[in-house]
């Protein structure tokens, strides 16, 4: 018996032909998350038409090929459409998937290990600390860290290391706004985050896959993108624990490890922090981890990608997507180095 | 009846009729759970296998040819132990299964993971050494599933035993296959390293044993690995 039945959903026409190896677009499809009840949730279709999805599509688009100005102007032009670097042909990827297929090893390594394992874990109340290279250092409970900023819709693709890819609706603030808050001092050059330790209420932490706490870096003029964001939520919605609630990095044109979870400290240093997976595997995952069709990881190649929901694997762009707003970042760099 | 009384019954089992299912069922059903999911999850959107089906897919089966060949591997010791002389004859079922459970892991690498791009095939097959790794054991594998019929056996005699001590290479090759695979988590492949340890170390033991004894005493019995 076919399940969507009961959803009330639109049978599609092209059942049970090749079309249908790319699952039924993600737009029509509710989301029906176990452990929260109806009223809290903005369905996916009243959160995003398709009317609305194309048009951001197309504006993101637009503007990245038609204004090739500064990233500053092309994503002023963007901000009034709420797709960042989308391609036409890229979709939201369903809520289930992006909600149950996740590396967080805090939680588990399986991919469907976070979503079971972190069902429990209280993100309520926490503290962020921010201090290091900057003026007002400071513990802030995560009210009066969020207190302030803008808190913005943004979608973006998300590649992962492992040549996965989804399109995710993020809810967050830019990290830029955080830091010229706590006003770096003109020695800070980088960024450290660090997630919270506490094996008792993170199983994963109980055995050593990786040193804990986990730890990432961005160099100061990453972090001061305005495509940077901390993330707060997804999908119009608080973010699920196994997504890395309450508060997760999201560096779209970079691989998906960067974008640690449950950051209890953002710390600026004048040295390049050590980042967890470089650590485990130096030679496979280095400081800058930008997406890079053309450098392979040691192990697979990263020109193609599979995109969560879809069958046949597309091809992986330089930066994610993003090149028009962040290649000038890395100018005159050797990127088959500086991995 | 005493714990010694029901163990000389379990030692005198002979081969229950439905047992040749039974093996069939565990040969078989696993690959069919794994394709029928894969078709049900790509043309209607099931999720039995997760949000990315190919590549869990791709990792079941790896999975499934390491436990058929622990199993192939397992038969001898486990019919010394219970005495059944009559699981010997399943030997080759789950030495096959492993096989084609490999050479399907392969192809669902090849055709449905790189969907047949031949460029990435050929530097996966010459530059990535797990996969290198990998192949090998299939590779190894091979003639072994090739010289697995009565007619090979008898034809090839005593080098029949020779060729099949190869067997032993296979799951040092897949489980490092396995373990070079694996981002940071190798759980999974740690513990079959150490099952695989115990079934070769068996071997290792009782081979040692009986070349002692037929240094002293009696002519060794054939075929005993």
């Amino acid at each position: 018996m076919d399940p969507s039945a009961h959803r009330g959903e639109p049978q599609h026409a092209a059942a049970g032909t090749l079309v249908t190896l790319i699952r039924p677009p993600q737009l029509i499809r509710p989301p029906a998350p176990r452990d929260l009840r109806s009223s809290d949730i903005t369905a996916e279709p009243l959160y995003w038409t398709r009317r609305e999805w194309l048009a951001a599509a197309g504006l993101t688009v637009g503007a990245i090929a038609g204004l090739g100005g500064g990233p500053k102007t092309a994503l002023a032009q963007q901000a009034r459409g709420r797709g960042y670097g989308l391609q036409p042909d890229d979709k939201p990827t369903s809520w289930e998937d992006v909600t149950t297929y996740n590396n967080f090893y805090e939680f588990g390594t399986g991919k469907d290990e976070p979503a079971e394992n972190a069902r429990g874990f209280k993100a309520r109340p926490w503290t962020v600390k921010v201090d290091g290279l900057v003026k007002k250092p400071g513990d802030y409970a995560l009210e009066d860290f969020l207190k302030g900023a803008r808190v913005e819709d943004r979608i973006y693709r998300h590649r992962c290391v492992e040549a996965w890819s989804m399109v995710v609706p993020w809810r967050g603030i830019m990290l830029a706004d955080v830091l010229k808050r706590a006003e770096p001092t003109a020695g800070a050059k980088y960024v450290e985050f660090t997630t919270l330790y506490d094996p008792a209420r993170m199983p994963g932490q109980r055995s050593a896959v990786l040193r804990w706490p986990y730890g990432e870096g961005l160099r100061l003029d990453e972090a001061m993108h305005p495509l940077t964001l901390l993330a707060t939520g997804v999908y119009g919605r608080d973010l699920p624990n196994q997504n890395g609630a309450p508060l997760r990095l999201v560096v779209p044109w970079k691989y998906g490890f960067k974008g640690i979870k449950s950051i209890v400290r953002i710390r600026l240093t004048d040295r390049q922090p050590a980042t967890a997976w470089n650590e485990s595997a130096p030679d496979e995952y280095g400081f800058y981890c930008n997406v890079n069709p053309t450098v392979d990881h040691p192990r697979w190649s990263q020109a193609k990608e599979r995109r969560i929901g879809e069958f046949v694997r597309r091809p992986t762009l330089m930066f994610n997507g993003y090149a028009d707003q962040v290649a000038s970042l890395y100018a005159g760099m050797d990127l088959r180095r500086n991995y | 009846m005493t714990w010694s009384a029901a163990w000389v019954r379990v030692r005198a089992l002979s081969r229950p009729r439905w047992w040749p299912w039974l093996v069939w069922c565990a040969v078989l059903g696993p690959g069919l759970l794994v394709a029928a999911a894969l078709l049900s999850d790509l043309l209607r959107d099931t999720r039995w296998l997760g949000a990315n089906p190919v590549k869990e897919g791709e990792l079941r089966l790896g999975t499934l040819t390491i436990q058929y060949l622990a199993a192939a591997l397992a038969i001898t010791p486990l019919r010394r132990w219970l005495g059944w002389n009559w699981l010997q004859r399943d030997r080759r079922t789950f030495g096959l299964a492993a096989f084609c459970y490999g050479l399907a892991h392969f192809l669902w690498y090849a055709l449905l993971d790189l969907q047949l791009d031949l460029a990435q095939l050929g530097t996966d097959l010459s530059k990535r050494t797990y996969i290198v790794v990998g192949f090998a054991a299939l590779l190894v594998m091979l003639p072994l599933a090739l010289t697995s019929t009565r007619a090979a056996i008898a034809r090839l005699k005593a080098r029949w035993v020779k060729l099949h001590r190869l067997t032993y290479v296979v799951p040092v090759l897949g489980v490092t296959h396995w373990w070079m695979s694996v981002k940071a988590d190798v759980g999974q492949p740690a513990l079959y390293s150490v099952l695989f340890a115990v079934l070769l170390g068996w071997r290792w033991w009782h081979a040692r044993r009986d070349n002692s004894l037929h240094a002293t005493t009696t002519p060794a019995r054939a075929g005993s690995h």
